[in-house]
């Protein structure tokens, strides 16, 4: 059946969609409700962040988008259909790189490739795609080695690689730089605006980084504090791409929403004394 | 600058030395000869690694020794030492079934470890890895191996000899249920640690069983199915002396009632050594290939 012009703009608009998601877990020690009536839509094509205080429920929430776990109450939807599981087209960027230490960088890339387009295409068409994975993140030199003799930024970039390799949907971010320096931070984070600039793919990234989440996003979903966590707020960042950080960091503009972001961490949603 | 380099050590012979004063020119020679070559260094680390092992096995043959002194019955270390060059003298010879060389009794004992150990780890690691993998079969499998590992291996050879109606499959079923659990138990033990990261990158990725087995599952248990076929094997050539004192036929441990039948003592002391000494090389053997299949 044709999609009318409607349901094509709904799906632009509405293309990874959580409605009135609860998630309850249920553990040893009892119940533990950490979601409650969350409701945010994402445009195909935008860059969402979500920040909140450490343990309110961010990384829940992206694990329902990768379909990771299963809400107790409530839909999730990608590009119009229920989400019932993880797969190819939600790839995940994990916050610790979660590579394999016994394949090398190019072999945890390609069992990726492996798995998404094996089958449909030939041998050398797959060795092509992981090494243009690895070389869009810089890591030419480095395929041939394994995780533990490459520094964090090289394994999280491996991470990038391996999840953009998948030419997935929606990307997914967990802290994906949470772990690094400061410098190597930064370098990372132009590397993946430039990135998301040519690939054009839907990304929600959780992180802890104020700068990070005003710099990348073009919204930022702004998540109360937990039990029963839920979304506070969401900002709009209306500043113009491309973004240069350093004339970022003299933009009027630039400041009001970073400060909007920390008004609502400290003021609005201050952690209660722990 | 100083030219001379003289060790701590150094220092403290010459300070005992009688004559210090007299032999100043050990001091003063250049630098580079004093030093001592890279050969020299590494054959005193040899022997330094060596030391200890020596000497612990000489304090094992001194008290072997004092006891056989006040025990007349038992032989000493000459005595064995004398019966032992004998026997190896000739170790492949073949008289009649009943009487053949140490060296057909070994591989005799071998090759039935090797059969019930191969078997065991045949149906054993897999079985690890499927109650590793499945939480229902692991608490299904939870009660049997609860039971029936703690039973002493050879309470399973009467078994062994009523279903086989012979002595060497008997002797080999009580190696293969004796050496089964530690593989399985390891096995799933470590398929059961395998880390949520990587089952959730499996996830992710959509990937196969197949795919989860070999390029997860395998390589991160490698490690821990490793100890128990070490285990397993410790086990196994644990328990073929005393199956095979009780089958009979040709065997390490047959032979040894047999000697023990003759009252020739020193070759009882012999096999034990023997057994020993094997049992430390398979082990030795296995530690090494466990270790070339690490992938750290
Ligand atoms: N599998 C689980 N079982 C029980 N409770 C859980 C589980 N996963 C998360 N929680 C709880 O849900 C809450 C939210 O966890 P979540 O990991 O989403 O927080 P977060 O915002 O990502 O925190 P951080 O910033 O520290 O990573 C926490 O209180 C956590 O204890
Ligand atoms: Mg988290």
């Amino acid at each position: 059946m044709e999609k009318t012009a409607q349901e094509k703009i709904n799906l632009q608009t509405r293309y990874v969609q959580l409605e009135n998601v609860n998630m309850t877990f249920f553990t040893k020690k009892g119940t533990f409700e950490a979601l409650k009536n969350v409701n945010f839509s994402i445009r195909e094509g935008e860059f969402i962040s979500i920040i909140g205080h450490s343990g309110c429920g961010k990384s829940t929430v992206l694990n329902l988008i990768a379909g990771l776990l299963h809400p107790t109450d409530g839909n999730l939807f990608c590009a119009g259909r229920e989400i019932a599981g993880p797969g190819p087209e939600r790839a995940v960027v994990f916050q610790n790189h979660s590579l394999l230490p016994w394949l090398t960088c190019a072999e945890n890339v390609h069992l990726a490739v492996e798995r998404v387009f094996g089958g449909k295409e030939s041998k050398a068409k797959l060795a092509q795609r992981t090494q243009a994975a690895i070389e869009l993140v810089g890591l030419a030199h480095a395929a041939e080695k394994r995780p533990n003799e490459i520094s964090g930024g090289m394994k999280q970039r491996v991470g990038i690689a391996r999840a953009l390799a998948m030419e997935p949907k929606v990307l997914l971010l967990d802290e994906p730089f949470g772990a690094l320096d400061a410098l190597t931070r930064a370098h990372l984070q132009d590397e993946l605006m430039g990135i998301m600039a040519k690939s054009g793919c839907t990304a929600v990234m959780v992180t802890h980084d104020v700068d990070e989440a005003v710099l990348l996003s073009d919204r930022i979903v702004m998540m109360t504090n937990g039990p029963a966590a839920t979304i506070g707020e969401i900002l709009e960042v209306d500043l113009a791409r491309p973004r240069k950080r350093l004339e970022l960091a003299e933009d009027s503009h630039y400041n009001h929403l970073r400060s909007e972001v920390l008004k609502f961490l400290y003021e609005r949603h201050a952690r209660k004394a722990a | 600058m100083s030219a001379v380099s003289i060790s701590k050590k150094d220092i403290k012979t010459i300070m005992k030395s009688d004559q210090t004063i007299v032999k100043p020119a050990a001091a003063v020679t250049p630098p580079v000869a004093a030093r001592p070559s890279m050969l020299a260094l590494k054959s005193r680390a040899f022997f330094q690694w060596l030391l200890p092992p020596v000497f612990g096995l000489l304090l094992l043959v001194a008290i072997w020794a004092l006891i056989s002194y006040q025990s007349p019955n038992l032989p000493g270390p000459l005595p064995t030492w004398q019966a032992a060059t004998e026997l190896f003298s000739d170790p492949f010879y073949i008289n009649d079934p009943n009487d053949q060389g140490i060296g057909w009794n070994i591989l005799a004992s071998l090759e039935r470890v090797a059969l019930g150990f191969g078997l065991a780890a045949l149906v054993g690691i897999p079985l690890g890895f499927i109650i590793g993998r499945f939480q229902f079969i692991s608490r299904m499998a939870a009660p049997v191996i609860g039971i029936l590992r703690p039973v002493s291996p050879l309470a399973w050879l009467p078994i062994g000899l009523l279903v086989f109606k012979a002595a060497d499959p008997a002797a080999i079923w009580v190696i293969f249920i004796s050496a089964i659990w530690p593989m399985i138990i390891n096995t799933a033990v470590g398929v059961s640690k395998v880390p949520q990261d990587y089952m959730n990158v499996a996830k992710v990725l959509n990937l196969s069983e197949w795919k989860i087995v070999t390029k997860i599952l395998f390589p991160f248990v490698l490690p821990y199915m490793m100890t128990g076929v070490r285990l397993s094997i410790g086990v196994a050539w644990l328990v073929i002396v005393a199956a095979e004192m009780l089958t009979g036929g040709v065997g390490i441990g047959f032979w040894v009632w047999d000697e023990w039948n003759n009252l020739n003592v020193e070759h009882i002391i012999i096999a034990i050594f023997v057994v020993g000494i094997v049992g430390l090389l398979l082990e030795v053997a296995l530690t090494s290939l466990a270790k070339r299949f690490s992938y750290e």
